[in-house]
């Protein structure tokens, strides 16, 4: 006998997975609104659409940085159910770690040549995340492997970890805010229309997209990414079915930390300057951001960082008061709407 | 027939809790295995003991000649165990396929066996590219078997599959055991309808307190009214 549950015919086509496609419709939605919101200040008349481009591109170049700070964070979490409050550091520590390098090669940076630019920031960035990989690898043996399963300790002992780097890093380049100039080909504007649009923003939004698109491809299209994504769920089981999940957790510590560095070091160069405090201003946000998009999961939170910055940048401009607390009021009201995030993963 | 796996004097603590006290069990290689008993008899620790979920305060338990109690869940399964939990634990955000991609260790999936398993279970093939998740109970269930059997394993650890299914999936559950039965498996199964258990079981063990107190054949206790009820308080002639 077979059973026939819910299938009628076993060779009738196969169904496509079923996709909820309602929150990506989300930062659509923020986006018109802010175009609302610009037109009921600006009425009758209509709103300045340059205006309303410059801060839609602002708002996505931010949401992207973002979104490479938390993308780690939220595999940390959803696959190692490991609160790490550490992970600011790691921002901080890949934006300084790129002063080292960028600082000597002031001259390549100043160039009107952009190979002699790239030349300076490629290697600048691939020493931000491999050093932050190899600090996050020994911050995971060290700091949270003794602590995996007991949230409170994690908490207390990531936190600490996070205040000693931040403290070493105040010893190691003082207190002073440290200058980090972008590079002469990614200074200015392109002109669209009445539009001004930074050019470093839109390498911002380029380098989102490609994080993005290569995490859904690995997560979607390798065994490893299925691995991770089942490890999520449930870890217990992956190993009964003969994989050893803790080396997937040092892996994917390493690189979650080494996207907190990239993010870091895009960060340093939108603002110009970097300063140890910076990974445990960002912490918050980045962390509001993991809860909005349902811990665990990826597109969740690329959705949630735009999100955060779209709304952000419309309030600052339309109410400056109301962008202090926009990102608190967004998370309030989607956990408000569906309580585990925007795509929830764990059951945790 | 030489015993596949032999657990001798396994002691389990959880946390604070003494759970198994002692445990004593032969699985011939070959056979199906019926692990019975009242709730909280410590079938479903043993089983997790097996598998390394939970760690063997003592005794030792041998798959074939090798000692596995020591060794971590993942080695474990390599070693040759198939795990069908009592949760069934399918992964909710993979899709049919993607579930079955992660249990096929060796590489690609060997159709003819997947072509097997549809034959028992067709909604599988129904949903391949639906999400986990969005399965009825029944059809999860029939994934975790199908995670089980796409490979070849030695040992199969079953862990009531037939718990709050409706009787024509318990069916199809039951045949699709006589057939990985027929082909010579061997299975450990933890099973409270005494029914099913006299079906598809050709020894039994029946644990109370956490020890096996009893160990024979099915035929031997299905045909002993008396012992039945002295083993598991219950009658078969009621449970049928």
């Amino acid at each position: 006998m077979s059973a026939q549950d819910g299938a009628t015919d076993a060779g009738a086509a196969l169904p496509k997975a079923q996709a909820d496609f309602l929150p990506l419709l989300l930062p659509l939605l923020v986006a018109i609104a802010g175009y609302l919101g610009m037109w009921c200040q600006s009425f009758p008349q209509l709103p300045s659409s340059s205006t309303w481009v410059t801060l839609t591109i602002a708002g996505l170049a931010m949401g992207m940085m973002i979104f490479i700070m938390a993308s780690g964070l939220t595999l940390i979490f959803g696959l190692m159910d490991v609160l790490n409050f550490g992970h600011g550091a790691f921002i901080a520590i890949g934006a300084y770690l790129a002063t080292l390098v960028l600082l000597p090669l002031g001259g390549w940076m100043q160039a009107d040549s952009i190979w002699l630019n790239l030349a300076a920031v490629v290697p600048a960035v691939i020493v931000a995340m491999a050093g932050t990989a190899v600090l996050g690898l020994a911050f995971e043996r060290v700091v949270i492997a003794p602590v995996y399963g007991q949230h409170l300790k994690q908490i207390l002992i990531t936190m600490g970890g996070m205040i000693v780097a931040e403290q070493i890093l105040y010893a190691l380049f003082g207190p002073q805010q440290i200058p980090l100039p972008l590079p002469t080909s990614l200074r200015g504007s392109f002109q669209i229309g009445e539009a001004a649009i930074e050019k470093y923003r839109v390498v911002c939004v380029v380098a989102g997209l490609v994080v993005f698109l290569s995490m859904l491809a690995i997560l979607n299209r390798t065994r490893i990414g299925l691995l991770i994504r089942a490890g999520v769920e449930n870890t217990e089981m992956v190993e009964a079915l003969g994989y050893r999940i803790t080396r997937l957790f040092v892996g994917v510590f390493m690189a979650g930390s080494a996207l907190a560095g990239l993010g870091g070091v895009m960060w340093g160069l939108y603002r110009e300057q970097v300063n140890a405090a910076m990974g445990g201003e960002l912490l918050v946000l980045v962390f509001i951001v993991v809860i909005i998009g349902g811990l665990g999961s990826v597109t969740g939170c690329f959705i949630g960082a735009l999100l955060v910055a779209l709304a952000t940048n419309y309030a600052g401009f339309l109410v400056p008061k109301l962008a202090l607390v926009t990102d608190i009021a967004l998370m309030v009201a989607v956990l408000l709407w569906r309580p585990r995030g925007l795509y929830p993963v764990t059951s945790r | 027939m030489s015993d596949l796996l032999t657990l001798s004097a396994v002691e389990t603590h959880i946390g604070r809790y003494h759970i198994l006290h002692g445990v004593e069990l032969a699985v011939p290689e070959g056979r199906t295995t019926m692990l019975l008993g009242r709730n909280g008899a410590g079938k479903t620790t043993t089983l997790r003991t097996i598998m390394g979920l939970w760690r063997a305060s003592r005794g030792e338990i041998r798959l074939g000649q090798k000692r596995i109690e020591a060794l971590a869940t993942p080695d474990i399964a390599r070693a040759g165990i198939g795990y069908v939990p009592e949760t069934m634990a399918v992964f909710s955000d993979l899709t049919v396929r993607e579930n079955l991609v992660l249990a096929a260790r060796e590489g690609a999936m060997d159709q003819a066996r997947l072509d097997w398993i549809f034959g028992f279970f067709p909604p599988l093939k129904k949903f391949w590219l639906s999400r986990a998740g969005t399965l009825s109970g029944g059809q999860k269930q029939m994934l975790s078997f199908a995670r089980a059997f796409i490979e070849e394993r030695k040992l199969l650890l079953i862990d009531e599959p037939t718990k709050g299914l409706a009787p024509a999936i318990i069916g199809a559950l039951i045949d699709c055991l006589k057939e990985v039965k027929r082909r010579g498996a061997t299975i450990l199964l933890v099973e409270q309808n005494f029914r099913v258990a006299q079906e598809i079981g050709d020894l039994v063990g029946v644990m109370d307190n956490g020890r096996v107190v009893h160990s024979g054949t099915m035929a031997e206790l299905a045909a002993d009214a008396m012992l039945q009820h002295r083993l598991l308080g219950l009658s078969l002639d009621t449970h049928q």
